[in-house]
């Protein structure tokens, strides 16, 4: 036998093994690979920030020395100081005028057949499928029309209605998959409509009324777009305050407050996702 | 009565006691109305008047001149003819989307194909992992995307080890489009992945009894399971990166890259309001169009109704 005969004997008595380890079709070649590439893609740009924000270098992207100099320059920055408190008050009164209205419309759109509120379902949705800045700059033209100022008012009317399709999203999807029995219990038990929508519905809604709370909060605080059109000479927001850092000299001080909005993120993300589980 | 539930439980739904009047929306509709209606309608309005002659705003002469000159430029001697800036940023938003959505697809596919083929616990994290940039503010994440291409990032240190001098990628078109695939990833990830976990492993299975290759399983038996998924993930992909504003501003250089770096010119320091009104209209409608063409491409593979909201 010559060399090449013994090697496609081993090769034909190879296939079969081969090919039974091949119906494992869990796993294709280069997906475990590929798969780990992306994700060190996602993360990778947050990484460099985290790291970043501890340079002691005046420029952003030249690393010098460890410190947390950027850190202290952070906390006694008076103008981020009132950039966060513009972002909390707008995104909190958001979220409850959000969260209240997307209650209420779930609750009043459950038994219209979809044709029947179309329009109602068009202009809750708008927000998802047309771009923001269209949004925006409508909504600025509007305020502009109707004499109400560039401010926080404003703002956080024009968040809450685009908030509201992301509280609601949560809270009609629990009203589509709760039970009958509950309901049909109160009823032979003679609760009215009223009592049955305080101690049944809204009880069973609550945990999606949370869930959506914390999308349209979580929306209403990362807001750029908008805020970026709409707010006034005192009313910037923090994401706002943040683009103008990166328009003009990039100092090591943007990654130092990302850094601490991504622990906020992370720690909000956390707590509900414990509260969360003890609920269960 | 519980069977008859039981049995029609989507129809019943109607029947429900403690079902709430449809009144109750009323105030949700009303806020909408001005919170969302009135400002669309009126940027359609905006759009058919002139500029004001100073300061922001418009007066109130109705004429098709926004819409003209999107495509028309007159020349101080007083001639017109034909002008390609507004086209080009129109083409540039499609092409740009167009690369984006692409290649979202393709990263998308087999991390989750990867992911819904781990055993749950790792599955549970690795979902988290990939959701986790959703509730991280999107100029953050641009802004880190820009610090690792910088010229100074990571990426040009190594090209630059390499050998590679003037490796140059920063306000580039070619940022722009790495910005739009970096923010929109997990749009095309998410919905590709619930496809992928509803698929069943023992088709693949059989068609490889049957002979077929590794190669021909993905592309005949995995990829048209999957392809609601893909779907839905363009929707959620092209849509936005059509109207983005901060990749292109951030990473892209140039400050007329996209339509909607367009119109925040135009409302700011151009301050030609019926303008920008405009080409916002223009968006609107590209946006509807595209919203369309993805509901008959969903109801054509799946055979149901698409539901975008």
């Amino acid at each position: 036998m010559t060399d090449t005969a013994v090697a496609t004997a081993a090769e034909t008595q190879w296939v079969a093994p081969k090919r039974r380890r091949l119906v494992n079709l869990r796993n294709f070649p280069t997906f475990t690979f590929a798969s780990w590439a992306v994700l060190f893609f996602l993360y990778l740009p947050l990484l460099h920030v985290v790291i970043y924000s501890f340079n002691s270098s005046r420029i952003a992207t030249i690393w010098e020395s460890p410190s947390v100099k950027w850190y202290i320059k952070t906390f006694h920055n008076d103008d981020i100081q009132r950039a966060l408190i513009n972002s909390f008050q707008i995104a909190i009164g958001a979220t409850i005028f959000s969260t209240v209205l997307a209650v209420l419309a779930a609750l009043g759109l459950q038994r219209m057949k979809r044709a029947g509120s179309t329009v109602a379902w068009a202009l809750i949705g708008a927000p998802l499928i047309i771009a923001e800045i269209v949004l925006a700059v409508g909504t600025l033209g509007f305020f502009m029309a109707v004499g109400i100022p560039l401010g926080k008012v404003g703002m956080t009317v024009a968040h809450t209605a685009f908030c509201i399709p992301f509280a609601l999203i949560p809270i009609r999807a629990r009203l589509g998959q709760l039970d009958n029995a509950p309901f049909e219990a109160a009823a032979d038990l003679g609760a009215n409509e009223s009592q049955i929508l305080r101690r049944v519905t809204l009880p069973l809604l609550s945990p999606a009324i949370i869930s959506g709370a914390l999308l349209a909060f979580a929306i209403s605080i990362d807001d750029f777009i908008t805020s970026f059109f709409l707010s006034g000479p005192s009313s910037t927001t923090l994401p706002v305050y943040i683009f103008g850092m990166i328009r003009s000299t990039v100092t090591p001080e943007v990654d130092a407050i990302s850094t601490l909005l991504l622990l906020f993120s992370g720690i909000v993300l956390i707590s509900s996702y414990v509260l969360n589980r003890r609920r269960r | 009565m519980t069977k008859v539930h039981k049995h029609e439980k989507k129809k019943h739904l109607e029947g429900r006691p403690g079902q709430t009047a449809p009144a109750l929306a009323f105030p949700t509709v009303l806020f909408l109305f001005f919170g969302i209606g009135i400002p669309l309608a009126l940027t359609v309005v905006y759009s058919f008047l002139d500029r004001a002659k100073v300061g922001m705003g418009v007066t109130w002469t109705f004429n098709p001149k926004a819409y003209k000159s999107l495509f028309v430029i007159e020349n101080l001697d007083g001639t017109t003819g034909f002008d390609t800036r507004y086209v080009k940023v129109l083409w540039n938003s499609f092409v740009y989307s167009g690369v984006t959505t692409v290649a979202t697809v393709i990263l998308s596919i087999p991390i989750a194909m990867w992911i819904a083929t781990r055993e749950e616990n790792k599955r549970n994290i690795l979902l988290a992992a990939v959701t986790l940039p959703f509730w991280i503010s999107i100029l953050i994440r641009t802004y880190g995307l820009r610090q690792i291409i910088d010229d100074n990032g990571p990426i040009g240190w190594i090209m630059h080890k390499l050998g590679n001098e003037g490796f140059h990628i920063i306000y580039t078109p070619t940022a722009t489009m790495i910005g739009l695939i970096y923010v929109f990833l997990p749009f095309m990830i998410l919905p590709i992945y619930s496809s992928a976990e509803r698929f069943d492993f023992r088709l693949a299975e059989a068609a490889y009894d049957l002979g077929a290759k590794r190669w021909t399983v993905l592309r005949r038996i995995v990829l048209p399971s999957i392809r609601p998924g893909i779907i839905a993930g363009i929707a959620l992909v092209f849509i936005p990166a059509l109207g983005s504003f901060l990749q292109s501003d951030m990473l892209g250089g140039g400050k007329t890259n996209m339509i909607a770096n367009v119109i925040a010119l135009n409302f700011g320091q151009a301050r030609n309001w019926p303008f920008g009104c405009a080409l916002a209209v223009l968006l609107i409608v590209l946006t509807l169009i595209f919203v369309k063409l993805i509901q008959w491409a969903g109801k054509k593979t799946t055979g149901e109704q698409v539901s975008l909201i």
